[in-house]
């Protein structure tokens, strides 16, 4: 050890030093920033490099050697996929290829704005529902009615009330979503009201209002976020499900539900059409899922406490 | 010091145990050897973090490797439990070493009663028939002091105090007549009042049952009242070995002078010259995640030199049985 | 004679339990069942007891963090426990609180300086920004912690350190009585000892008044001048620290002395040990609450509920057996 130590003082005699004991794992390696973070959520990265990948092909869609999406040919119709069609083309002729990646726009706009409006709306809800006592009652009884029906077909009956389009597909969605966050909420607000902190800012004269913002708010924002992610995945799928069904976007919006609903007729001749607007929906949503996963453990203050 | 190593029951050599963490090894145990003789009550001391329940997981091998990993050796009667199989292991725990926590109400199970938790690990370990094993129960409770056993015997955790819980985690660690009980914060859960029923009670059955006891904890009163002998642990090392009565007369490590300056003894305030202050250690513990060549206990001993920064003591005997690590540990002529 | 910094007369705290419909067969946890004191301006008044005695619901209700269910809280001659919330926040300022916790007790997302900033804004203690920056490095200095520290989050420092800006932050309020709720107990010896000095010279420099809640009775005997021993949410005895260290008169505080490890070897005690458990506060036995375990009980124990009597100078215990007729201490 005292060559570790070079100015380390002469030992006197009859003084005993202990043996230096072995390390029982090799010293560490002074990782770069994204490699630690990529061996403490692997998930999250893994996640969010997928999820990159789709948005920057949502956005950069007409310049990933797409045509029209809506182009109909009847001249080239179910061809298999090829070097000109890579994923071969429907019914109408149009490129499946084109379709899924403008189809990406759909999927990923539906899930993230349904992923924030349903959060925003059940944050309030939840919120109220968990500092006012007299509303509390009132607002759960309507939260539990409104969960003892299954999301997807409360989305259904919506959208049979109105045209399709992706606003109102979006917005029947989100009502279907909200129960479920305006309780996880109020949970989280009912058992931060007891946590001491909130209790000491009670004694040192703190208002209502200023407790709510300030102390209760900011601790509700991590369990919301990983809550967001599951209800982006959730949201997509949905989309999908009403796109295949025919109540969810207008047929002449490509979207993985519908172009998977076209497709159905021939999915034993023409699998593909199917297959890939399928694998990208799943890989979409196995990303978000990752994603939240990940942020559930990197967010756990049990987990922080250990960090 | 007669080398008591061929016969102890339980003898720990140079146990090392250290877990990977996301930011850095954590060496929560770092060359520890003690022994444990046949019936003898060796309490092993220190504040959170110091790795006595780490020492005591060990002893069970209950650790899960990784992400822990553990070198030295743990000696039972002779055989080393860190190189036996899981299968041998399990013939072991709670059998011939058994435990008590610090938490009764999640160690039992909630939903057998209490006659089926003792009863559980006779017919395990012992063979013994349902009827017997709930005869068997029966005593138990009353050998811990459980009034109406028979009753007793059917209830839930639930139904039960706290206090009367501990009871019976003492009953089923004793169930099989161990040779090794390992109490780990048995009382520190307890009241007052219900925490002088318990520590009775162990020192009743000490004598009774003959078992030898590994106590683990922080409070120096405990440790007093039931102990033979006392390892005192910080940072991951064992600084201070030595019977209790020469511990608390004459401590010789300056971590375990500072912990008897830190606590007030009740009755001591009225006496004259009582002091005002208690003793503080300044600072805190050091960080295991970064090795520490020196003594652990150098950032915050009042007689630091720098040498003791650079080069860590070796545990040397101080006195007769009196083991200390440190460099300016006042050293009997006795010893050799 | 003057008047006491706070007077606490009769409070009583029951909790109601749920019951069958409509709150018929509702029925209710007597944490609290009628307790008095008073605290003097830089006193030390300890409230001592086992888990469930209701020494903690005391605290809280003095602190309103829930309304008493009666009884009256009277500090600085003003009556504040049938205040209004708007009426009682600047009044807040004055009685503060240490948590047992110094884990839950500092919201994880605010750092220090906001932490104990908060305080001396919601109670306009500081004049400008300088003024409260001055402030913020004086508690800092105040508690020993350094004045970097002030742009850290919680979880950068150790529990003893977090136990510091806890303190800090109710000194922030510049209280007359700080109630310290288990304030030590949940922290490694050697860093008690530190927190437990530091109370101490804080008192003595600013004059505090400290309520101090514990079921640590070596810690109480260090710092307390007065005791009061609290059993089934009653005070059964309460004096100056030597008359119960010393000389305790009833039963129940003879039992928790005698409990109570001393780190000697041979200290030759002789302990007395209670038997069973303490009884349900939902149900609590007739009489003497303590008669189900007081080795001493007799007829009348079990029928006549004892009043706090005066026993000596300052001295009072609730015991049906007089003066004489007491056990010396430990016997």
């Amino acid at each position: 050890m005292s060559a570790a130590h070079p100015l380390a003082p002469e030992v006197p005699a009859g003084l005993a030093v202990a043996q230096p004991l072995p390390d029982l794992y090799p010293p560490r390696k002074a990782y770069g920033r994204i490699h630690r973070t990529w061996r403490r959520h692997p998930t999250i990265m893994i996640g969010g490099a997928i999820l990159v990948i789709v948005a920057l092909m949502a956005i950069l869609a007409p310049y990933l050697w797409t045509v029209d999406p809506t182009a109909i040919s009847t001249s080239r119709r179910t061809r298999v996929p090829s070097a000109q069609y890579w994923f071969g083309t429907d019914m109408l002729g149009r490129d499946v290829y084109s379709r899924v990646v403008y189809g990406a726009r759909v999927s990923l706009l539906v899930g993230f704005a349904v992923a924030l409006l349903a959060s925003l709306a059940g944050l309030a809800i939840g919120l109220v529902s968990g500092m006012v006592r007299w509303a509390d009652g009132i607002i759960m009884r309507i939260v539990d009615g409104l969960m003892s029906i299954p999301p997807i077909l409360l989305a259904i009956a919506l959208m049979a009330l109105t045209r399709g389009s992706i606003e109102n597909v979006i917005l029947a969605i989100t009502v279907a979503e909200i129960p479920r966050v305006a309780r996880l909420v109020r949970g989280v607000v009912l058992s931060l009201r007891e946590q001491p902190y909130v209790e000491a800012a009670v004694t040192t004269g703190t208002r209502m209002p200023m407790i709510i913002w300030r102390h209760i708010l900011p601790n509700t924002l991590a369990p919301m976020t990983v809550q967001a992610t599951y209800i982006c995945a959730s949201a997509m799928i949905a989309e999908s499900i009403l796109s295949f069904i025919g109540a969810g976007v207008p047929p002449s919006t490509p979207s993985w539900g519908n172009i998977m609903a076209e497709g159905r007729a021939l999915w034993q001749v023409k699998f593909y059409i199917i297959l890939f607007p399928a694998i990208f929906l799943s890989l979409t949503v196995l990303a978000v899922n990752l994603v939240g996963d990940g942020l559930r453990d990197a967010l756990d203050p049990r987990m922080a406490k250990d960090a | 010091m007669p080398d008591l190593k061929e016969s102890a029951l339980l003898s720990v050599e140079n146990l090392q145990v250290h877990f990977r963490t996301p930011d850095g090894v954590n060496r929560a145990v770092d060359g520890v050897s003690f022994s444990i003789q046949s019936g003898e009550t060796l309490a092993i001391v220190g504040e959170s973090g110091c790795g006595k329940s780490v020492t005591s997981m060990s002893i069970l091998r209950l650790l899960p490797e990784p992400p822990a990993r553990l070198a030295g050796a743990i000696r039972f009667e002779g055989r080393d439990l860190l190189s036996l199989p899981e299968r041998e292991m399990r013939r072991i725990r709670g059998n011939a070493i058994s435990v008590i926590f610090q938490e009764p109400m999640t160690s039992l199970n909630p939903v057998l009663s209490v006659g089926r938790q003792i009863g559980e690990t006779l017919r395990l370990h012992q063979g013994l028939s349902r009827k017997d094993a709930e005869e068997r129960a029966v005593e138990m409770l009353a050998l811990v002091g459980i009034p109406e056993p028979r009753r007793r015997v059917r209830e839930y955790p639930h139904q039960l105090s706290g206090g009367m819980r501990q009871r019976v985690m003492i009953a089923i660690a004793l169930a099989c007549s161990p040779k090794l009980l390992i109490a780990d914060e048995p009382t520190t859960a307890l009241d007052v009042t219900i925490q002088a029923q318990i520590l009775d009670l162990m020192r009743d059955l000490k004598r009774r049952v003959g078992a030898a006891i590994m106590l683990i904890t922080h409070d120096l009163g405990v440790v007093a009242e039931v102990a033979d002998r006392v390892v005192v642990m910080y940072a991951g090392r064992k600084v201070e070995e030595a019977a209790v009565r020469d511990l608390f007369r004459t401590p010789r490590h300056p971590y375990t002078r500072g912990l008897m300056g830190a606590v007030p003894r009740l009755g001591a305030a009225e006496r004259p010259g009582a002091p005002q202050r208690l003793a503080e250690i300044p600072g805190m513990v050091p960080s295991l995640k970064t090795r520490i060549d020196g003594c652990v206990f150098a950032g915050r001993c009042p007689s630091v030199t720098d040498l003791c920064r650079s080069h860590a003591p070796a545990l040397e005997p101080k006195a007769p049985g009196h083991l200390a690590a440190c460099h300016y540990a006042p050293k009997d002529a006795l010893a050799a | 004679m003057s008047q006491p910094l706070l007077a606490v007369n009769d409070l009583r705290k029951h909790f109601l339990l749920g019951g069958g419909l409509l709150g018929r067969g509702a029925r209710s946890l007597k944490a609290v069942d009628g307790v008095s004191f008073t605290l003097e301006k830089g006193e030390t008044l300890s409230l001592v007891g086992e888990s469930g005695c209701g020494k903690s619901t005391v605290a809280r209700s003095l602190m309103r963090l829930f309304p008493p269910t009666s009884g009256q809280v009277v500090l600085g001659g003003q009556r504040i426990d049938d205040l209004s919330a708007g009426a009682l926040r600047p009044l807040r300022r004055r009685i503060q609180m240490v948590f047992q916790d110094p884990f839950s007790s500092l919201n994880p997302r605010m750092r220090v300086r906001d932490i104990l900033a908060e305080p001396i804004r919601n109670f306009g203690l500081a004049r400008n920004r300088a003024d409260l920056d001055g402030r913020l490095a004086a508690l800092m200095e105040r508690v020993g912690l350094p004045r970097e520290a002030l742009s850290r989050f919680p979880h950068e420092f150790s529990g003893g350190q977090r136990q510091r800006i806890g303190i800090a932050r109710a000194l922030a309020a510049e209280p007359d009585l700080i109630i310290c709720d288990e304030a030590v107990s949940a922290l490694d010896v050697s860093v008690k000892a530190q927190i437990v000095n530091l109370l101490q010279d804080l008192q003595r420099e600013l004059d505090l008044a400290l309520l101090f809640i514990s079921h640590d009775l070596a810690i109480v005997e260090h710092m307390t001048h007065r005791v009061a021993v609290m059993y089934l949410g009653k005070i059964v005895e309460i004096g100056p620290r030597r008359a119960i260290f010393l000389a305790p008169k009833h039963p129940y505080t003879q039992a928790l002395l005698s409990a109570v490890p001393v780190p000697e070897p041979d200290a030759g005690r002789t302990r007395i040990v209670l038997r069973g458990d303490v009884p349900s506060p939902i149900n609590p036995p007739s009489g003497c609450r303590f008669h189900t375990r007081c080795p001493h009980a007799f007829a009348r124990c079990r029928t006549e509920e004892p009043q706090l009597d005066k026993v000596g100078g300052d001295h009072f215990a609730a015991c049906h057996l007089d003066g004489a007729a007491m056990p010396a201490q430990a016997a």
